[in-house]
């Protein structure tokens, strides 16, 4: 288990790595000189280009210019934002905890109802099993913008149920501000959830294993749940924590939808003042985060399976 | 009879291509407290069959006809606690361990499974049992195989593993379908011992399934021949094994090697065998018999005591007048 950590650590670092030299290229690869792009266009006085110049090592080579922005970032420093003149790193922390919030309860939400609806259509065949398939056919062709409308036409403005916009103050002020955009975010992704504890649900029911556990005369709900659930429990976690990732991006949209002052939504704004410093500290975050939300899928499959780790040394 | 089993007149018909085709046709057997049942035949003649439906196995749209009783039960009429009580006192051994055993849960987990969920035993002296069991299944170093895995076990050991928990709830009766057919050829001696062994010391009954004749006639008291999902000979295992009565179980017995002859080919039975729902009427075995009359197509034979044991044949008697049929 330690060497497999290790060299799962191993493959983090190196990833990293990549992709925070896209993110750092993205700025010399822009149209333009990278100081054009960092002042956003706009017409400085020499003496704050002569601190963009001193800040960003303008004047070295562009592996050195990397090499110390990488330095940097590392010890948490991610540079200014131009048009705000704060820390990235300041504004990024003042934000994260929304998007993290928002992730994290759009996963639990994907997760329980994903599951749960996947193992009443794996179980009860017939009429329970038509309405789950068919309903997740058509949301799952749901993305999060088109839900969040619906989301919002019908449970904020219409029942008056929850509120559609901003953060909320206080945790269960917060939570009823993040409850519509969370749904809206796992809708899609619930589906899927369902539809492949669904059919793997099934698949393990069929197996051998299963048929010895019912002859041992283990009551049926435990055998569901120590056997067939279990096993299945592998390719579920797997693909709930590629789809938590894939969150991160498309909380953007859902942030942006509902008001939200998150991570998503701050790039959007960022990008379109061309506040460089602020969309690559935020993409580097991001980048992080998928990054890291896939070693622990990882992980955690090869917790729950202890056939994995066997097949990655040989 | 005083029997711990009794089937009688089962017939099982299974959905196939969404037509319910037989599978099984009028198999009556009983097992005695602590006896032996060697159940032979060739594949698909519906061996497993039976110790499915004892065992209340058969998949789900399966039609059965006939009575099975278990110590005076009706076993077809159990449901919910009742049967899981029944199942936990009829332990079933697999063919294929690797298959039957689950693959992400450890090896302690399945031989103390039962004894944990039924019946609410404490993990610490299930292990403790388990570890007993397995060192009397003659695994060495057992309590760390507790916290291995199937996949880092040989097939072998995992047939122990498999015996030892069929054990461990202490059974009255122990269906073996075709326990070592998976198996290498020494590593089947040593499980066959193992498992004849506790048997014996225990007093359990057993209804052992499989293809080969000779190893039933070592290991049971009684031993039955099926064919096309019937039951076509059932005698003493010395006496069927030297005096066949029913043609196909000469033919069996002739079918196998044997290592005093020196063969250019190896004898082997003509035809394919035939499933119970494409047997033609009369005797089933009539298309493939070299015994064959107009008089066997017309009927089919019943089972009727000859010579100590029950054959299904018209021309059992006649044959079983003639010097032996098979072996030189």
């Amino acid at each position: 288990m330690t060497a497999y950590l290790l060299r799962r650590l191993g493959m983090l670092v190196a990833t990293l790595l990549v992709s925070s030299f896209v993110v750092f290229a993205g700025l010399s690869l822009a149209p333009g000189s990278p100081l054009a792009t960092l002042s956003g266009g706009r017409s400085l006085p020499p003496e704050s280009i002569a601190v963009l110049v001193e800040r960003y090592h303008l004047d070295e080579p562009f592996l050195s210019r990397y090499a110390s922005w990488i330095g940097n970032a590392v010890q948490g420093d991610l540079g200014v934002s131009i048009s705000l003149r704060q820390d990235v790193s300041d504004l990024i922390a003042a934000r994260a905890g929304t998007t993290a919030g928002l992730i994290l309860y759009a996963a639990l939400i994907m997760v329980l109802t994903g599951v749960g609806l996947g193992l009443l259509a794996a179980l009860r065949p017939g009429i329970v099993d038509s309405l789950v398939v068919m309903s997740t056919a058509v949301v799952i062709a749901v993305p999060p913008f088109a839900a969040a409308i619906l989301l919002i036409g019908v449970f904020a403005v219409n029942l008056e149920w929850l509120p559609a916009f901003g953060n909320g103050s206080g945790l269960w002020d917060g939570i009823r501000h993040l409850t519509l955009p969370a749904v809206a975010l796992a809708t899609a992704a619930t589906a899927a959830i369902a539809r492949v504890t669904r059919t793997t649900v099934r698949k393990e029911m069929d197996h051998e294993h299963v048929q010895t556990a019912v002859s041992r005369g283990i009551p049926y709900m435990t055998v569901v749940r120590r056997h067939a659930l279990r096993n299945a429990a592998v390719p579920i976690a797997t693909l709930a924590g590629m789809t938590t990732a894939s969150m991160i991006a498309l909380a953007a949209v859902v942030e942006r939808a509902f008001g939200l002052n998150g991570l998503g939504a701050y790039l959007v704004n960022a990008a379109l003042s061309k506040d460089f410093a602020v969309v690559q500290g935020i993409s580097l975050v991001l980048v992080t985060a998928f990054v890291l939300v896939n070693t622990l899928v990882d992980v955690v499959a090869a917790t729950l399976d202890p056939r994995i780790k066997l097949g990655r040394q040989t | 009879m005083n029997a711990l089993l009794t089937v009688t007149g089962l017939t099982v018909r299974l959905p196939l291509d969404g037509e319910p085709r037989k599978v099984l046709s009028d198999v009556s057997l009983g097992i005695g407290h602590g006896e032996a049942v060697g159940l032979v035949g060739e594949s698909g003649s519906g061996k497993s069959m039976t110790a499915r439906s004892i065992a209340r196995l058969l998949p789900q749209g399966a039609q059965v006809e006939g009575e099975i009783g278990y110590a005076g039960t009706d076993v077809r009429a159990l449901r919910g606690q009742g049967l899981r009580d029944f199942r936990s006192k009829v332990s079933m051994v697999f063919q294929d361990p690797r298959a039957h055993i689950n693959p992400v849960r450890t090896i302690g987990d399945f031989l103390t499974e039962a004894l944990r969920v039924n019946r609410r035993v404490s993990r610490r002296v299930a292990d403790g049992q388990a570890v007993r069991a397995l060192e009397e299944v003659g695994v060495a170093d057992s309590r760390r195989r507790l916290r291995q895995f199937p996949h880092e076990l040989s097939g072998g050991l995992l047939q122990r593993v498999m015996i030892a928990s069929a054990l461990l709830t202490e059974p009255r009766l122990l269906l073996a379908d075709e326990p070592t057919t998976a198996l290498d050829v020494t590593t089947q001696a040593e499980v066959m011992a193992i498992l004849d062994e506790l048997r014996r010391e225990r007093g359990l009954a057993l209804l052992f399934i499989t293809h080969d004749l000779e190893l039933a006639a070592a290991v049971c008291d009684r031993t039955m021949v099926m064919y096309a999902g019937r039951i076509m000979e059932s005698r003493a295992s010395a006496l069927l094994h030297e005096r066949p009565l029913h043609p196909y179980t000469a033919a069996l017995t002739a079918a196998r090697p044997s290592v005093l002859r020196r063969v250019h080919r190896l004898t082997t039975v003509p035809g394919r065998p035939v499933s119970a729902f494409e047997a033609p009427g009369g005797c089933p075995f009539a298309g493939r018999c070299a015994h064959v009359e107009d008089r066997c197509r017309e009927r089919r034979p019943d089972l009727r005591p000859l010579a100590g044991g029950e054959v299904a044949c018209v021309r059992a008697e006649e044959l079983h007048q003639e010097p032996a049929v098979t072996r030189d």
